[in-house]
């Protein structure tokens, strides 16, 4: 089993969730996420004085795959959120020892 | 990441909606029912004579009746033979309490604007201030304060102070309950809605201080401070001028108070911010770093809020319902505010390039300040200009408290204190006010509030304190003053 975290630009959730849908994936877990990279922050304004923002909002997507769907999944996750521009995120792929329904107590590949 | 996930904007307006609702009909059936009574007394007569019955009754219940007629109360005897003035009479009554329902109703605007523009973790201890200003502000008037502002022939120093006492818990004599239920106290209202009507006033020029001092300072000891300034100095100012005192003399003109409400307020606010000092990490290293105001949606609600419940504020200050008088406020009103607005959406975005959103919520008060001392005597395109100018002014004045490192989180110092002054000012060169006596009368009500506040925050400062811990400001009012969080995420149901 493997744990694909995908950070992306908010607006692209929608097309990643439908990219991963398509190949039959059945869950997932979003967060909203703050963080940088190369893209590093932006200045604003509040009643006339500057300030960067250093973290900006993100999306962070988890999944947990069993091994055959990862490269398939990855792929699809990587076409479906890019733009081509600075800032389009990272996709960090792990490995997962166990996984555990918690409703029916399954376990392994059974459970994600 | 905190949101807030319901705004009641219908709920907002839901207890104006009951408040108008109720007072028509009521007044509908106290009329019908008269005739209604008179009715059931005649058929009852007529059944006792049917029966047989002693003709004794009979004369009783037309006796009883024929008594009741002699006998009406005061008011009714007062307004017998006059319809047409009662009728007047009760417009206009009602139109101030309207009014005064309308200005209650901007003290939850002030707690929005106070809440949306600055951080989550002081909300709590925002909306709670609001909550014990308006209730002490009101009680504090009753008690003491109505009577030493209003204070007819009773001064204790002549036009210029008055002691304060309570106010009357009803009237026995005729004469008493004529003189004060009737026309005959005023033409646009009794007794009780001309206290209730300046009651509303009275505690927004606590309010005032409490948007400048947030989020740095102790709970207790602004409500000590709060209840001094309000319950005792207000009065004094409002004496000078409503209660018929030195400036009033002097031919002073403050229609709504420009200066008696909102310069004082301001001016108080700024003693109170010197005092206590700049919010941690405001001004570092010779650079301003702003704090964000955590909710632009509520700073939005309660700034339309404000501009709502100001037709009260304004527009009852006609004291009567006098067609002309009241619609021509309106008017007034309504585009300094918009003047206000726009000509602050606009500076800010030549002087700072972008459209700043706080600023135009900023400037829209600025605009309903400025008119608020001429909004009856001052026409409609010079009540553009003012508004245009407040705006302008309200902008300039925030940036430039900023770097002066006086920490307003609100703009309360620029909105009610500099285009109060300006707003009074204004009546001089547009309005029916003397230049030279306008100045003179905002210049003494201003200065006056100053001390008046600044010595009293010194006092609670010394016996007191003024400012939470550091630590405490660092993790919010809410925990610290309250234990209690405004927005809570994850509660342990223990």
């Amino acid at each position: 089993m493997k744990k694909i975290e995908a950070i992306i630009k908010p607006f692209k959730l929608e097309e990643v969730k439908d990219a991963l849908a398509d190949l039959g994936i059945e869950g997932m877990t979003v967060s909203e996420v703050k963080g940088f990279g190369r893209q590093k922050g932006h200045t604003e304004i509040y009643r006339g004085s500057e300030y960067t923002v250093d973290f900006l909002p993100k999306i962070k997507i988890e999944v947990v795959l069993a091994e055959d769907v990862v490269e398939k999944a990855t792929d699809a996750i990587v076409k479906a959120a890019k733009t081509g521009k600075i800032g389009d995120g990272k996709v960090f792929i792990s490995t997962v020892e166990e996984a555990i329904r918690i409703r029916t107590d399954e376990t392994g590949e059974k459970a994600v | 990441m905190m949101r807030i996930k319901h705004i009641p904007g219908a709920l907002l307006l839901a207890p104006l909606a009951m408040v108008l609702a109720t007072m028509v009909p009521l007044q509908a059936q106290d009329d019908a029912m008269a005739p209604a009574v008179v009715a059931e007394e005649a058929t009852t007569a007529v059944t006792d004579l049917a029966t047989g019955d002693t003709v004794v009754v009979t004369t009783d219940v037309v006796a009883v009746a024929a008594e009741e007629e002699e006998a009406p109360t005061p008011t009714e005897a007062f307004w017998a033979e006059k319809s047409a003035e009662h009728a007047m009479f009760t417009v206009n009554n009602l139109w101030i309490c309207i009014a005064a329902a309308l200005v209650f109703l901007m003290h939850l605007g002030f707690a929005s604007v106070e809440s949306g523009l600055t951080q989550a973790k002081n909300t709590t201890n925002i909306l709670f201030k609001n909550v014990f200003i308006v209730c002490m502000g009101m009680l504090t008037y009753a008690a003491y304060g109505f009577n030493a502002m209003y204070p007819g022939d009773a001064w204790s120093i002549g036009g210029l102070f008055a002691l304060g006492s309570p106010i009357a818990n009803g009237f026995t004599e005729p004469e008493a309950i004529v003189a004060s239920l009737t026309s005959e106290y005023n033409a646009g209202y009794t007794y009780w809605g001309d206290f209730i009507f300046q009651a509303m006033f009275a505690a927004t020029a606590a309010t005032i201080i409490s948007g400048a001092v947030a989020e740095r300072i102790k709970l207790g000891s602004f409500m000590i401070a709060a209840t001094i300034i309000v319950a005792f100095a207000y009065p004094i100012t409002g004496s000078w001028q409503w209660g018929g005192g030195w400036l009033s003399e002097m031919g002073f003109v403050d229609f709504a108070g420009s200066s008696l409400v909102h310069a004082f307020g301001g001016y108080a606010a700024l003693a109170a911010v010197l005092v206590l000092g700049p919010r941690m990490g405001k001004y570092f290293d010779g650079k301003i770093k702003p704090i964000l105001g955590h909710s632009m949606p509520l700073a939005t609600i309660g700034v339309f809020l404000l501009f709502l419940g100001w037709f009260g504020f304004n527009g009852g200050s006609v004291l009567s319902a006098e067609p002309v008088a009241v619609s021509l406020v309106f008017v007034t009103t309504a585009l300094a505010g918009a003047a206000g607005g726009l000509a602050a959406a606009f500076t800010s975005w030549i002087v700072l390039k972008k459209p700043d959103l706080s600023m135009a919520l900023n400037g829209m008060l600025a605009g309903l300040v400025g008119i608020t001392a001429g909004a009856d005597s001052i026409a409609p395109w010079p009540a553009v200009l003012v508004g245009a100018i407040a705006g302008v002014l309200v902008v300039v004045s925030v940036l430039v408290l900023d770097r002066l490192k006086i920490d307003d989180p609100v703009g309360a110092i620029s909105v009610h204190g500099i285009c109060g002054n300006w707003g009074t000012i204004a009546v001089g060169l547009f309005g029916s006010g003397v230049l030279v006596t306008q100045v003179i009368g905002t210049f003494a009500i201003s200065v006056f509030a100053f001390i008046f506040a600044l010595v009293t925050f010194l006092v609670v400062k010394g016996i007191f304190g003024l400012r939470v811990s550091p630590e405490e400001e660092l993790e919010g009012l809410d925990i610290g003053e309250h234990g209690q969080e405004a927005y809570p995420d994850f509660v342990a149901n223990k």
